[in-house]
């Protein structure tokens, strides 16, 4: 009898990464987008005691230098206190710039006309308040607003639309949720932060993972695969849950338009984007 | 144009330069000034050829703009002479660079072959480039058409032919110019990297040294690949410009992303040395009219294809 050698399939583990490479190229996408075609050198970025934001600021650090990297931390009353004091273990690993904006009051000063708001309309107006502060900060600062949105959530339309995800440049975008873990454990980012249950953090006992329905771990490994092409059926077949496979791909279904910029009527020969095509670095 | 020593065009070993230029987008007298410090630097030593990279001199993605920025291939190559003269006097030399260009009023993804004498430029070969990328973040054709031949010209250096990016991952293209005769293969490029999941490179830039040294060494060439480096819009061009032998060695390569000049020395009788030991250029010489006369390939047949539409 000879030895079988069986060929391995790609199975349903999540996308890996070489952390090392990633980190080495978006280090030289954020040199070069800042610096080089804006002429900045100095780069804002909203921390939220979470690990895409975390992941932002010490990539932004590595590129552009601690001294240029400008962290705010946009607390509300109801945000969880651990949040504060996790996005506090980023600025002291990486000597970056801080400050505490609390958004509280600009969020109130709002929904004091809107009693009946519910959560996610709440949700909504803090993660618009919130970038408004960036904004003007980068304005203030001279520093370009750097994004922390990454491709998992992205994909699933889990992010205020035209809030988290208007800065001009982002650096995860194109990264999974997991891919951010392991990017986030070479870069050393502490641990604390890696290990915790992610969460928009804009509800009480609130978690990524619990909104979805799904863990990352389970949508990242379907999205992979979806995106290249697989068919629901395919998915299935290749050891997926039903559930899981139709969960996500109705999100990224339902979600399409949250990825584009607004729909705008036709009218001419040389509507922007569509006939008068320009590249965004031109 | 006298061929570089007294046995004739490419019998003699050759000084080459690649400038790995990352240019700013869309700014092209800017960066036809930069280009100017280069050729001063390359000029310091002896230089028989430079290679630059695909659209070297705009950037790559330029979408609508590139009805601005496309020249015709003599007033191209006028600038390059002139830049080349302006820094290193009446030193002759070759170049070999991308560009979009204006052939009244159709557009082409070109390369430009010129030889440099005196303040003179004097065009070769213009190549247009026959495979253009038009799927995912491509989208060439949309804006450019198609080159329909693949030429082969001699220079004082020996036989060479260019092929712009896509147009070598076709097995078959490099396969034609080697039959045709060339000895280099001038390979200008603009390649998107992508692919981190796993392994010490970019995924693509692991499959870009794999066609090129498997190539190189199926064919006997060197291979000069120039390939534009930097951000555009996100989107990391990989640089990676490298001389493959025509064993399939590398000779010289360069990092990732940065604005580089790669020199490496090119020796011609390494062609036949190579092409002795590994004689499948010649085999195939022997073999190809029955693979392209077959009947049952899909070429068109007065006016028809196979299928006969």
């Amino acid at each position: 009898m000879l030895q079988v050698i069986e060929g391995q399939g790609r199975g349903a583990a999540p996308p890996s990464l070489n952390a090392g490479l990633a980190a080495r190229w978006l280090e030289a996408f954020l040199r070069d987008e800042i610096c080089e075609r804006r002429s900045i050198g100095r780069a804002v970025v909203g921390l939220s005691g979470g690990v895409d934001s975390a992941v932002t600021a010490f990539l932004c650090a590595r590129a552009l230098g601690p001294e240029n990297v400008h962290a705010i931390r946009m607390p509300y009353a109801a945000s969880n206190p651990s949040s504060l004091s996790d996005a506090r273990s980023v600025v002291e690993a990486l000597g970056i710039v801080e400050r505490t904006i609390e958004i509280t009051a600009a969020v109130d000063g709002y929904l004091q006309f809107e009693p009946d708001a519910d959560a996610r309309r709440r949700g909504n107006v803090m993660a618009r308040v919130r970038m408004l502060i960036l904004f003007d900060q980068s304005a203030k600062l001279d520093a370009l607003p750097v994004g922390t949105g990454n491709k998992t959530e992205r994909l699933l339309g889990y992010f205020t639309w035209h809030a988290d995800d208007t800065p001009p440049v982002n650096p995860l975008g194109d990264l999974f949720k997991t891919q951010v873990w392991e990017l986030a454990r070479y870069l050393g980012v502490p641990q604390a932060l890696v290990d915790k249950a992610p969460s928009a953090d804009l509800e009480a006992d609130q978690t990524d993972e619990g909104d979805l329905g799904i863990t990352y771990a389970r949508a990242d490994a379907i999205l992979a695969q979806s995106l290249v092409g697989y068919s629901d059926a395919q998915l299935i077949e290749r050891g997926f849950a039903a559930d899981d496979v139709r969960l996500v791909r109705r999100r990224v279904e339902g979600t399409h338009w949250k990825r584009h910029l607004p729909t705008t009527a036709m009218l001419t020969n040389t509507a922007i984007n569509e006939f008068y095509l320009r590249p965004v670095d031109f | 144009m006298e061929p570089l020593g007294s046995e004739g065009p490419g019998a003699r070993p050759f000084d080459l330069a690649i400038v790995q230029t990352k240019p700013r987008k869309g700014r092209y007298g800017e960066n036809l000034d930069a280009l100017r410090e280069v050729f001063a630097q390359i000029g310091e030593r002896p230089t028989d050829l430079v290679v630059l990279p695909e659209a070297a001199l705009t950037g790559y993605f330029l979408e609508g703009a590139v009805y601005e920025l496309a020249l015709a291939a003599d007033n191209f190559a006028t600038d390059l002479a002139r830049a080349w003269c302006g820094v290193n006097g009446g030193r002759a030399v070759d170049i070999a660079c991308g560009f979009y260009e204006n052939f009244e009023g159709t557009y082409y993804n070109s390369a430009v072959y010129l030889h440099v004498e005196g303040t003179a430029a004097h065009v070769l070969h213009v190549h247009r480039k026959l495979f253009l990328p038009t799927y995912g973040v491509f989208d060439e054709e949309r804006f450019l058409s198609r080159g329909r031949r693949l030429q082969t010209f001699e220079t004082r250096l020996g036989r060479a032919a260019m092929l712009i990016c896509e147009d070598i991952w076709h097995s078959i293209v490099p396969t034609v110019a080697a039959v045709k005769g060339a000895r280099l293969l001038i390979v200008p490029s603009a390649a998107p990297g992508r692919g981190v999941e796993s392994g010490d490179e970019l995924a693509s830039v692991v499959r870009w040294r794999s066609i090129l040294q498997s190539t190189a060494a199926e064919h006997g060439v060197y291979i000069v690949y120039a390939g534009l480096a930097g951000f555009e819009g996100g989107k990391g061009m990989t640089g990676s410009s490298c001389v493959v032998d025509p064993w399939g060695g590398i000779v010289v390569a360069a990092p990732l992303l940065g604005a580089f000049v790669l020199r490496a020395q090119i020796d011609p009788r390494e062609i036949d040395l190579a092409r002795a030991t590994l004689p499948l250029l010649g085999d195939l010489r022997a073999v190809l009219p029955d693979l392209l006369l077959d009947e049952e390939l899909p070429i068109p047949r007065g006016g028809r294809d196979a299928a006969g539409h």
